[in-house]
């Protein structure tokens, strides 16, 4: 999702009785539904773990401003445009609330930027995608925060505090996101042919990609078998794309778009739609650096924060002088 | 008294650590919502605003150097929560009031 391929220990779950006394104290609090705050013991995996899933997370969000902003200036009207930017402007919070959360655990935000800049953190594969056209905006918002929002509402209920608490918040906004993209969508598949060929392109484009956004199978996975013990990842990866896909599928056919998988069947049996898996290999080479974006993306961040340096150390010293004429005043 | 004010992370330089509270309603008590990095109290109240109340969560914002503030330790639970535990009378359903009198 949001945190693809996070790696955990990779030894395994370890039953209680194999745990020290203040582990299992730790894992049982867990079972019962109770929250880890950030002073509280807590095993290095899980701490280190949920630096690296809250860190991503956190990244996607900032790196997920991009490819929206780059419409900002060419909305069709000035409310559409009002309504991106304060989109955006939700995204820029979202990383904020969870760049918080991850410094409980003991990492500052410096950190996990020189880490993102250096290529030690990931951000989600679907911002290494370009958006070509104003359709993009309706299908980024549709499909993309419409994947994040699956992974999101579980993740509400995670065993770290600091975490669920910014998943509450952030469950709150997003609604917004998936709806004004839905709203793009309606606006263009009831316009013109080339508006409906527009809103059609988009979603042969982006559906693939959003399905990726769930990870790889991770059924026989030990780290997702761990998360899930930890409670820091409540579904399997197919579990979430399969819901995915069966929500999204009777929104299409409202549309009147095709979902670009001549697979794509209702099984009644499991009561749910079949579906062709995206290329894993292209996904793979995605997060190894090879998207379509990804140079583009990451030299944007490093310049912001480069470019940006003298703006924070001017405010600190800005700050500095303000104090140290009170202290005259006094 | 404070003189010398929010101090940059010595280790990094990065902008000092605020915890914000917000007072969500007229009433009620202001309420931790999360933190932000800010370079002094006046920045922190504004970032705070753009952070915390894009959807009129607020009436009113507290910003707190989190380094002020001192917090009890997990471990001390048992030793400062426990006592109450056995003090049942504090609450009012302890007693019983005979139907006849009514509402107390």
């Amino acid at each position: 999702m949001y945190a693809q391929m996070i790696q955990s220990t990779g030894k395994g779950v370890k039953t209680l009785d194999e745990m020290e006394p203040e582990e299992r104290a730790f894992q049982e609090r867990i079972n019962a539904g109770g929250k880890i705050e950030p002073k509280d013991w807590m095993p290095d995996g899980y701490r280190k773990n949920l630096i690296r899933q809250i860190g991503q997370h956190a990244h996607s969000e900032i790196v997920g401003q991009l490819p929206e902003g780059n419409w900002i200036t060419r909305a069709p009207t000035l409310e559409r445009k009002a309504i991106l930017l304060a989109k955006v402007q939700d995204e820029a919070g979202h990383g904020l609330y969870l760049y918080c959360a991850a410094e409980t655990l003991g990492i500052t935000r410096d950190e996990m930027f020189e880490a993102l800049h250096e290529g030690r953190m990931k951000y989600s594969s679907i911002f290494n995608y370009p958006t070509l056209t104003w359709a993009d905006m309706g299908a980024v918002g549709w499909l993309v925060d419409g994947a994040a929002i699956m992974n999101q509402v579980p993740l509400q209920r995670t065993s770290y505090g600091p975490y669920a608490r910014a998943m509450v918040r952030i469950c709150k906004e997003e609604s917004f996101h998936q709806r004004q993209g839905f709203d793009i969508m309606m606006k263009m598949c009831n316009g013109t042919d080339a508006q409906k060929k527009m809103a059609q392109d988009a979603l042969n484009r982006m559906w693939f990609p959003s399905l990726m956004m769930f990870g790889p199978s991770d059924k026989e996975s030990v780290h997702s078998e761990q998360s899930m013990a930890w409670k820091i990842k409540m579904n399997t990866n197919d579990e979430l794309r399969q819901k995915f896909v069966d929500q999204t599928v009777p929104q299409a056919q409202y549309l009147g778009l095709t979902i670009p998988d001549e697979t794509l069947a209702w099984n009644e049996e499991k009561g749910g739609y079949d579906f062709a898996e995206p290329d894993w290999n292209e996904f793979f080479d995605v997060l190894k650096g090879n998207g379509p974006c990804n140079q583009e993306r990451l030299q944007t961040r490093k310049d912001a924060w480069e470019e940006g340096a003298w703006v924070r150390e001017g405010m600190l010293a800005h700050a500095a002088k303000k104090r140290s004429m009170k202290v005259a005043a006094e | 008294m404070n003189t010398t004010g929010p101090t940059p992370s010595k280790r990094t330089g990065e902008w000092p650590l605020f915890e914000v509270f917000i007072r969500g309603q007229h009433g009620l008590s202001h309420r931790h919502v999360g933190s932000l990095h800010a370079p002094d109290a006046e920045m922190a109240v504004k970032n705070a605003r753009d952070v915390y109340t894009r959807r009129n969560e607020g009436v009113s914002i507290w910003v707190v150097e989190a380094e002020a503030i001192h917090a009890s330790a997990p471990g001390d639970k048992e030793a400062l929560y426990d006592p109450s535990n056995d003090k049942v009378y504090r609450h009012p359903t302890f007693f019983d009031v005979p139907e006849e009198v009514g509402h107390m």
